[in-house]
């Protein structure tokens, strides 16, 4: 990955153990979830594509530390991992990916389609680019209202080619909002690897075209991601207005479960694999003495409780009944 | 016209554009994922290996950007099939469809030509939920300006990607993903069907008698074919005669055939994946009503999505899915009640 930064994160030094342990976990958590949900869609209990975020872990984690729990989440469809970083129940996220009616959504939505407004988490959007604007306009209430929430909108690099995310950029530039929008550059629009069909492959770089600060942080450290995204999450708070954060990560996975992946060689992911992010970053705090072995283990133990029990839970839940079907479609039918 | 081969319909409609290919180098592809990755349906495998990068162009995910831009290839005379992967994706780029690729030939007197052939996946079936499950054929059929091509087996893909391609007007060839004998998503038992290897073209307008019967008439397109079809065995071990009708295309749409099956079954049922209100449905319900009201014994009845978002959750989304077994029961009701 290039070095290539407009701005090196500063990365704060002074955090207790408890707070690396948890980040530590939530990576876990999701890693050890997606793989469940993994062998859960080939046994046909899950259906639809199934977008893991497997190997991006630490750019999921890291923009969540980063907020509020006040603050407003948008994201794309890839957003199990987001959702479980920003606390949501994994046995609610779970059932909805079995389509059960304890389901965050109902079983309405399904893994695309994650949503939880306790959480200020606003939902994960299947139309690439499609959620960009709908972002914009929460923080222009914000700004309106004198709310200080900040907006944080996440989108793939294959969304800043769509006509949303110039029209919204531009909008948030001209009118100064309190909004971070985070692009997971994993280098692949699903088949289609970035040089392909970007003009200008620094996402970054285009934050100059809106009048606001972008940065370019390593989406595979936890550490650097929440120290860049909570630096402009509050320059938005301070009403200081946009900015635009890559992070660079990439996807262990196909774009789907149902992807032959035949764009990209087998080295190149095995390359990427050999430096997962979340071995990397036990070693770190293992060498740096903050944490042993032990009590890593601990943790790896425990998510596998949570993990299965979020699956016997799905399991056992009810499907929603047809008597329901026409619920939710609009707010008083 | 050797019919002895069997082909599924990915691979038919990928045969009609490379034969169209060779026969007229101006027909081009563009779409996402339609080159090195052979389009997620395959409906463009082995085209890029075939025909290269400049034939068979990868876009980025800039569905104004690309559509509009097979506008403007059309009109300099090449023949565009450019691909939007799911039909749900539509919204972002309808302005592209409907105000300029359906228009552009009105605008100008009749002096421009759209050759383009918008290639899309329709369908649900398979748990994707409600922004990758939609069929919306009524919506692209509401508006002037565009043909809209729908085949429902191997066979009349192939025949009508190749009109649909030497088609001088814009064309919306919809096929879904469930009949595209994908083994790695299927939703049908027989995933290939007899395919002759030579190009041949099936015009548009002529609505195919699937099966001929006396006692009801079946209309649909699509998976809504396949399904009247398994409905229509089920009901003759009933000793119910069902004659099934692919429409095949709904622009232009075929009415005689409409009103001359009804002339003669005397009762119809209109089967459809699309929503229910202010689509096909009520659309071939007006059409028997003033070229067949005469001849009817029993309201048209009209099975479809009902008017809520396509379910994530498997037995909600099975519940407004037709199926074969809700034909059966339709006809018995329309027969007997
Ligand atoms: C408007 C629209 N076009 C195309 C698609 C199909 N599609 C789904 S995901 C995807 C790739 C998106 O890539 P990126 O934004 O980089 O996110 P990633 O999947 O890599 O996380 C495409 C083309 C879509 N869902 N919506
Ligand atoms: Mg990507």
């Amino acid at each position: 990955m290039s070095a290539d930064r407009q701005k090196v994160a500063s990365v704060p030094s002074q955090r207790s153990k408890d707070q690396f342990l948890e980040l530590y976990r939530q990576m876990v958590l999701i890693r050890r979830f997606e793989e469940r949900a993994a062998e859960a869609y080939t046994q046909g209990k899950i259906g639809g594509f199934l977008h893991l975020a497997i190997g991006e872990e630490p750019a999921n984690v890291g923009v969540m530390a980063a907020l509020r729990s006040d603050d407003d989440v948008f994201t794309h469809y890839r957003s199990h991992g987001q959702a479980l970083a920003r606390g949501m129940d994994p046995k609610a996220v779970m059932a909805e990916l079995f389509g059960r009616a304890t389901g965050v959504s109902k079983g309405r939505g399904g893994s695309m389609h994650l949503a939880s407004l306790e959480h200020h988490f606003w939902g994960g959007y299947a139309i690439v680019g499609g959620h960009i604007p709908m972002a914009v306009g929460m923080a222009v209430a914000h700004q309106y209202t004198g709310s200080d929430r900040v907006v944080v909108c996440i989108f793939g690099d294959g969304a800043v080619n769509t006509g949303a995310f110039h029209e919204a950029l531009n909008m948030a530039g001209v009118w100064r909002l309190p909004i971070v929008f985070v692009v997971s550059n994993n280098l692949y629009g699903m088949g289609t690897a970035i040089n392909r069909s970007s003009a200008v492959t620094e996402v970054y770089k285009r934050a100059a075209a809106y009048n606001m600060p972008g940065v370019r942080a390593n989406g595979n450290d936890v550490l650097e991601t929440e120290a860049t995204v909570r630096e402009a999450v509050e320059k938005a708070r301070a009403g200081e207005g946009p900015s635009l954060v890559e992070l660079m990560t990439y996807r262990f996975r196909g774009h789907s479960m149902a992807d032959p992946e035949l764009y990209r060689s087998k080295e190149e992911v095995e390359q990427w694999k050999a430096r997962d992010p979340i071995a990397a970053f036990r070693r770190r705090l293992e060498e740096e003495g903050i944490a042993t072995a032990a009590e890593f283990e601990a943790i790896d133990r425990r998510v596998a409780e949570t993990v299965d029990e979020a699956v016997r839970f799905a399991n056992e839940s009810p499907e929603p009944d047809p008597a329901t079907l026409f619920d939710h479609v609009y707010v008083n039918p | 016209m050797n019919t002895s081969r069997k082909l599924t319909m990915a691979r038919a409609i990928s045969e009609a554009i490379a034969q169209e290919i060779e026969r007229d180098d101006r027909v081009f592809v563009m779409g996402e994922d339609v080159g090195i990755y052979g389009g997620i349906f395959s409906a463009t495998a082995g085209l890029y290996e075939k025909f290269g990068p400049e034939q068979v162009m990868d876009t980025p995910i800039s569905e104004t950007g690309f559509i509009g831009a097979a506008l403007g290839l059309a009109m300099e005379g090449m023949r565009p099939i450019v691909e939007l992967m799911f039909v749900d994706f539509f919204g972002v780029c309808m302005d592209q469809i409907y105000n300029h690729i359906a228009k552009n030939i009105y605008f100008s007197g009749g002096n421009v030509r759209v050759p383009l052939v918008l290639m899309t996946a329709t369908g649900g079936g398979y748990n994707d939920a409600g922004q990758h499950s939609q069929c919306l054929w009524g919506t692209f059929a509401h508006l002037p300006g565009l043909k809209v091509v729908i085949p429902s087996t191997p066979f009349d893909a192939k025949g009508l990607m190749i009109s649909a391609i030497r088609d001088d007007n814009p064309v919306i060839y919809m096929f879904h993903k469930g009949l595209m004998g994908l083994g790695w998503m299927t939703l049908i038992k027989d995933t290939t069907g007899p395919v002759p290897e030579e190009p041949y073209t099936i015009p548009f307008g002529r609505a195919d008698i699937k099966r001929e019967g006396n006692d009801v008439t079946i209309i649909s397109v699509s998976m809504g074919v396949y399904q009247s079809l398994e409905a229509a065995k089920e009901l003759e071990r009933a000793g119910i005669s069902a004659e099934v009708i692919d429409l095949r295309t709904l622009v232009p749409l075929d009415r005689e055939t409409i009103a001359e099956s009804v002339k003669k079954t005397r009762r119809v049922l209109v089967v459809d994946e699309d929503y229910l209100s202010y689509g096909m449905t009520g659309e071939i319900a007006a059409t028997v009503m003033e070229l067949a009201f005469d001849y009817l014994d029993a309201p048209v009845k009209r099975l479809a999505v009902p008017d809520v978002p396509i379910p994530y959750s498997r037995p909600l989304e099975q519940f407004v899915l037709p199926s074969a077994p809700k034909i059966v029961e339709a006809v018995k009701e329309l027969l007997y009640s």
